[in-house]
């Protein structure tokens, strides 16, 4: 297989559904972007839009109710979708794609110390011996700025960022291509924020790991987007370059969101959007973003297809 | 709730406890009730004794006799009177049924009344068989009020030749064999006054007795069941109504206001934790009073300080840290109200369940004192069915129904109880909800 | 009214600004840390030295990272802890004299909005129930009286209609809808003060903006005195005129909102500000310059300068021996450093 003609990362209408008593939330709802080796892209989108859920679904760690999972996902080239439980354990999940989970550096094993639980992984998904992971932590232990020391410690000796950069560790112990990092700084103080930014940014310089990065703090994404993929109510609305999305959104909503940011370098008036987003169990039909949006125009009570503009996509009849 | 398949059945228990609790108050009002249960030999002397209920002949291939009583009086029982010279006159009373059980009755007898003046009525009875044989029971004169049974006729047993009366009386002389088919009883009476009168009531005290059988005493046990129901859940719900409510004020104002009040509290708890619950509840019962008042105050008061208290502590004091609490304080709720208007309504969803799955351990201690023999003098209880079926040997005599009704009615109860609790507890704290 | 307090020397002993509605003096909360229950093992000093004065219809932001005693502060000014030492004077008042009604009528004057709306309402009143309590509780009686206030107020947090929200229970509505019935508590019995402790910080970013306007309107409809805690200094401009940057139990800079934030004098507000981006693509292609290590422990604080573990210009001899007391290098910004001795 020739692995240089591929995207590291493809995903084509991926749809991941959940059953609930009150119905089916449709949490993911036909998701498309693509990503190469050595990029981050940032989700953005607000709280319930279903970013986790496409974290989960990338990395088939479904929960129980699952009402419908379905779509591809190419890891350079190959539908991963295809393969059992086993093989994706084994060729896919850590192996090259690894989940720093939402509030992570709660989730750590209170009564193991963090050196282990960093090895773990390797030991799982790489079958490498005990001795050789915990080489492996050490290393990553280095990449991400934690005390060699600090192997020994329990969790709770380590404040919040530490148990970040432990957690992140954790996902980089096994050399993943792709590290998909789901929320890793809103609960950090701003000076730790921006000292785990620079250690992402660094991995990225030094170990040419791809980033997936979910989060719905815009200000900080930036600080690690290469490509921007906005989320709203299941579906990604808008994605391109950062380079060309940070100054000039495109899509109504990303256009609001945008203009919601207060900014400490500018004199602009921050604006919000009026309304909620609908909601996953009962969506409206046409666009999922028509109640809240100003240009609404007839066309819109249908659902509105991506439309490429340059390297660009929109999902809003304004750009058809 | 209609998810919850276990509600409903829990539901439908509680319900048809509470309903089985209704009828049997208005059915047997309260005083009737207790003269019943505390009534001897002469408010059931037509019931046989240890009789299992009349529903065991359905499972048995063998069928036990049934009991009944008739009577002259209430035209149960045929009597014709024909009148003679000189104010006499003679009667005719009979009475025929039909026998087709497997075992014979435990006994037969023949309550007379009369009224004379001076000379004694007298009265001749006979035994008339299926197979056409008869048989002359007794010939005799009657008192006002003459008992007649079968079985302790030392004369009728010489002539019959047997100790045993009343399978005699039942079976074919040659074989030995139950004879099955109509009998009939025929009593024929000569009165010697005008205003002489004889009535009789014949009574038949079979192997199995109505609905639930009967006990030692006679007693139809459809009375202390039935009354079971409302004092069971009159018991277990005030228990643990009182239980619950006070043990959450205590621990919610212990947790709020802290320092010695919680310290006394905790300490206690400490110590009625270590305190043997039972035997105190023996003693009190032993030495002060049975009655279920007072046993309810001392379970009651009991079990306000035991783990529960500690449980509801550890969650008040985060219900304590919490930001509205915190939001109250800041907008000058007084400590009272901030501990019953914000603390308590919070636990609400928990004790509940709490309160309806707590029911059957109250319901258990209650039956359970009673089994010790130490359940309310008066209160016909399930618990005391157990003790006077145990007191009786009925396990090893095989009464089997004796225990079973009770002890069946006690398990439903804990069981409908719990399963509403359970689900109860599912909705109420839907974290435990599955997905 | 601002200007007159700018020219206050926040570091002389005694603050006797008559307009001045709240003076903190000195203020300090040490929290008693205990040994398996008792036995004395030390204090979290969370405020340790605390003075300023804020001004009828001043707003004021307090701006520190987690754990530096922002809460600690708010909470004493409201009247929730009690000060170790150092007074709280309001509206001529000191708090620490206060005792039952006192108290609580000192609290009517104060309103507070909380970080997480929805622990800040009960789970179990509807919006109804909760707007009423803090009115009965003040003492009114008639219904009439009290739905008539709530009407007006839930209208002015643009709660509308009010007949559909008065029934809900809090679970049954948006973030933002309900730190609007936080708000709207707050206003309930026209306060002079609002303490509002993150008020926007658990909400999404389209909120953020919508709560944090209303309360600007409110604030300036009302004549209010506003103390915004954040750790966001990207919204502070938004709304406040001046700042306090909080580290580890002390205001290490006071200044008017623009002259902080276009000469931040002491070394760690440097730091904040340099960390705080705004959403632009060039960001990813720079690292950023964030001081070595963590705040300190409140417990056993670093001798002298606080931020002197960390500080890049650190004088050794001098930033970690005296503690440097607060300088007005320029007109009404004071900062504590000694570089600006
Ligand atoms: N296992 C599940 N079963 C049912 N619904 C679920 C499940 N997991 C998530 N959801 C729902 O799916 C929607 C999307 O959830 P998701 O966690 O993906 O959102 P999110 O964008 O990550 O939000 P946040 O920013 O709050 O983390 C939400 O409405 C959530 O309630
Ligand atoms: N009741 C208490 N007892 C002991 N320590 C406390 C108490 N309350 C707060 N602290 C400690 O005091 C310090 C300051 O806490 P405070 O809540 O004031 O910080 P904050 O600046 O509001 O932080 P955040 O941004 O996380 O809300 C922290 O170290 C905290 O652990
Ligand atoms: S499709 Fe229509 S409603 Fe949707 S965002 Fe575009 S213009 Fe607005
Ligand atoms: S006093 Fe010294 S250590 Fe402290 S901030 Fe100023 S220069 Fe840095
Ligand atoms: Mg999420
Ligand atoms: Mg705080």
């Amino acid at each position: 297989m020739n692995t240089m003609s591929h995207k590291l990362l493809r995903i084509e209408d991926l749809v991941l559904h959940f059953k609930t008593r009150l119905g089916t939330v449709q949490a993911v709802d036909g998701v498309d972007f693509e990503l190469d080796t050595n990029r981050a892209v940032v989700i953005l989108g607000e709280s319930g839009c279903g970013k986790s859920s496409l974290a989960k679904a990338i990395l088939r760690l479904l929960p129980r109710n699952v009402q419908k999972y379905s779509g591809e996902v190419y890891l350079q080239g190959t539908d991963v979708m295809q393969f059992d439980e086993e093989q994706f354990r084994h060729n896919v999940r850590w192996a090259a794609i690894s989940l720093v989970p939402q509030a992570a550096m709660n989730a750590l094993n209170p009564v193991i110390k963090v050196g282990e639980q960093v090895a773990e992984p390797a030991i799982v998904h790489l079958g490498v011996k005990r001795e050789a992971a915990l080489n492996l932590a050490r290393r990553m232990f280095q990449h991400v700025g934690v005390p060699e020391d600090f192997l020994e410690r329990y969790p709770f000796e380590l404040s919040g960022g530490m148990r970040q950069r432990v957690a992140l560790a954790m996902a980089l112990v096994t050399s993943p291509s792709l590290i998909v990092l789901d929320e890793p700084t809103s609960a950090l103080d701003l000076l730790t924020q921006a000292n785990i930014m620079n250690v992402l940014k660094r991995i990225k310089q030094e170990l040419g790991t791809s980033f997936i990065l979910i989060t719905h703090d815009i200000a900080t994404s930036s600080e690690l987007a290469d490509e921007v993929a906005i989320m709203y109510a299941g579906q990604i609305v808008e994605v391109g370059h950062a380079r060309d999305f940070f100054p000039a959104p495109l899509h109504p909503y990303a256009q609001m969101l945008m203009a919601s940011v207060p900014r400490l370098r500018s004199e602009s008036d921050p604006m919000f959007i009026t309304g909620q987003p609908p909601s996953l169990v009962n969506l409206p039909t046409g666009c999922r973003f028509k109640a809240r949006c100003p240009f609404r125009f007839d066309k819109c009570e249908r659902e509105p297809l991506m439309f490429g503009k340059n390297s660009r996509k929109v999902k809003c009849w304004l750009y058809e | 709730m209609l998810y919850y398949p276990s509600a409903i059945v829990g539901l439908l228990v509680v319900f048809l406890l509470v309903f089985t609790a209704i009828y049997a108050m208005i059915k047997i009002p309260y005083n009737e009730a207790i003269r019943l249960w505390r009534g001897g030999e002469e408010v059931w002397y037509q019931n046989p004794k240890f009789a299992p209920p009349a529903w065991f002949n359905l499972f048995s291939s063998k069928k036990y006799s049934e009991s009944f009583a008739v009577k002259t009086s209430d035209g149960s029982m045929t009597r014709e009177v024909t009148p003679g010279a000189q104010g006499t006159s003679t009667m005719s009373i009979a009475y025929t049924f039909d026998f087709s059980y497997d075992y014979y009755p435990q006994e037969l007898i023949l309550y007379f009344t009369s009224s004379y003046e001076e000379k004694q009525p007298f009265i001749s009875a006979e035994w008339l068989t299926p197979d056409g044989r008869k048989i002359r029971l007794v010939n005799m004169a009657l008192s006002q009020k003459q008992t007649y049974r079968f079985s302790q006729d030392e004369k009728l047993k010489t002539r019959l030749r047997t100790e045993e009366v009343i399978p005699y009386l039942f079976s074919d002389p040659e074989t030995g064999a139950l004879v099955k088919g109509e009998y009939q009883l025929l009593i024929t009476g000569a009165a010697f006054e005008p205003d002489a009168d004889i009535n009789v009531e014949f009574v038949s005290h079979g192997q199995v007795y109505g609905l639930a059988g009967t006990d030692q005493a006679r007693r139809d046990l459809v009375v202390p069941l039935l009354w079971g129901a409302p004092i069971a859940l009159a018991f277990g719900l005030i228990a643990s109504l009182g239980t619950s409510v006070l043990t959450m004020v205590i621990a919610a104002l212990g947790t709020w206001y802290g320092g010695w009040i919680d310290e006394l509290i905790q300490r206690i708890t400490e110590i009625n934790l270590v305190l043997p619950f039972l035997s105190i509840l023996i003693m009190i019962g032993t030495f002060y009073s049975r009655s279920i008042w007072v046993i309810l105050g001392a379970t009651i008061l009991l079990s306000i300080f035991t783990g529960a208290i500690k449980s509801y502590r550890s969650i008040f004091v985060q219900v304590k840290e919490s930001l509205y609490i915190e939001a109250a304080r800041a907008y000058g709720a007084s400590s009272p109200r901030i501990v019953f208007l914000y603390l308590i309504p919070r636990m609400i969803p928990l004790l509940i369940p709490g309160l309806v799955s707590s029911v059957p351990a109250f319901v258990f201690l209650e039956a359970s004192l009673a089994v010790l023999g130490l359940g309310d003098p008066v209160l016909p209880t399930w618990g005391k069915i157990i003790e006077d079926a145990n007191s009786n040997g009925a396990l090893y005599r095989g009464y089997y129904y004796w225990i079973l009704e009770p002890a069946t009615l006690l398990m439903i109860t804990g069981l409908g109880f719990a399963m509403l609790g359970f689900a109860l507890d599912r909705i109420f704290n839907p974290k435990l909800r599955d997905v | 009214m601002i200007t007159e307090l700018r020219d206050l020397k926040m570091n002389t002993p005694k603050i006797n600004e008559p307009q001045a509605l709240l003076t903190i003096q000195d203020l300090r909360v040490w929290y008693e840390l205990r040994r398996f229950g008792f036995g004395h093992a030390g204090y979290v000093k969370a405020v340790d030295g605390v003075s300023f004065a804020l001004a009828e219809g001043e707003t004021v932001a307090v701006v520190g990272e987690s754990g530096c005693g922002k809460s600690s502060l708010m909470k004493t000014i409201l009247g929730l802890n009690i000060p170790t030492s150092g007074e709280v004077v309001f509206d001529g008042e000191n708090l620490s004299g206060l005792k039952g009604d006192g108290l609580q009528h000192y609290r009517f004057k104060v309103g507070y909005v909380q970080q997480d709306p929805y622990g800040a309402l009960p789970p179990f009143m509807n919006v109804q129930k909760i707007l009423e309590e803090p009115l009965i509780i003040s003492g009114m009686k008639s219904r009439e009286e009290r739905l008539a206030r709530i009407h007006k107020v839930m209208s002015e947090v643009k709660l509308h209609p009010v007949e559909d929200f008065l029934k809900k229970f809090p679970h049954m509505l948006s973030g933002g809808q309900q730190q609007r019935i936080v708000i709207a508590r707050a206003m309930l019995r026209e306060p002079k003060l609002i303490v509002a402790d993150e008020p926007v910080s658990m909400l999404d970013a389209s909120v953020r903006v919508e709560i944090l306007k209303l309360l600007r309107a409110l604030q300036e409809s009302h004549g209010l005195s506003v103390i915004y805690i954040t750790h966001d200094l990207s919204t502070v401009k938004y709304f406040s005129r001046r700042i306090f940057v909080m580290y580890a139990g002390s205001l290490i800079e006071k200044a008017d909102t623009r002259q902080l934030l276009g000469n931040p004098l002491h070394p760690y507000t440097h730091a904040l500000l340099a960390a705080t981006s705004d959403p632009e693509a060039r960001n990813a292609e720079t690292f950023k310059e964030v001081p070595p290590g963590e705040p300190p422990s409140l417990v056993n604080p670093p001798t002298g300068c606080r931020f002197h573990p960390r500080c890049p210009r650190f004088m050794a001899g001098l930033c970690d021996v005296k503690f440097p007391p607060d300088l007005e290098p320029e007109p009404g910004h004071f900062v504590a450093c000694w570089l600006y001795q």
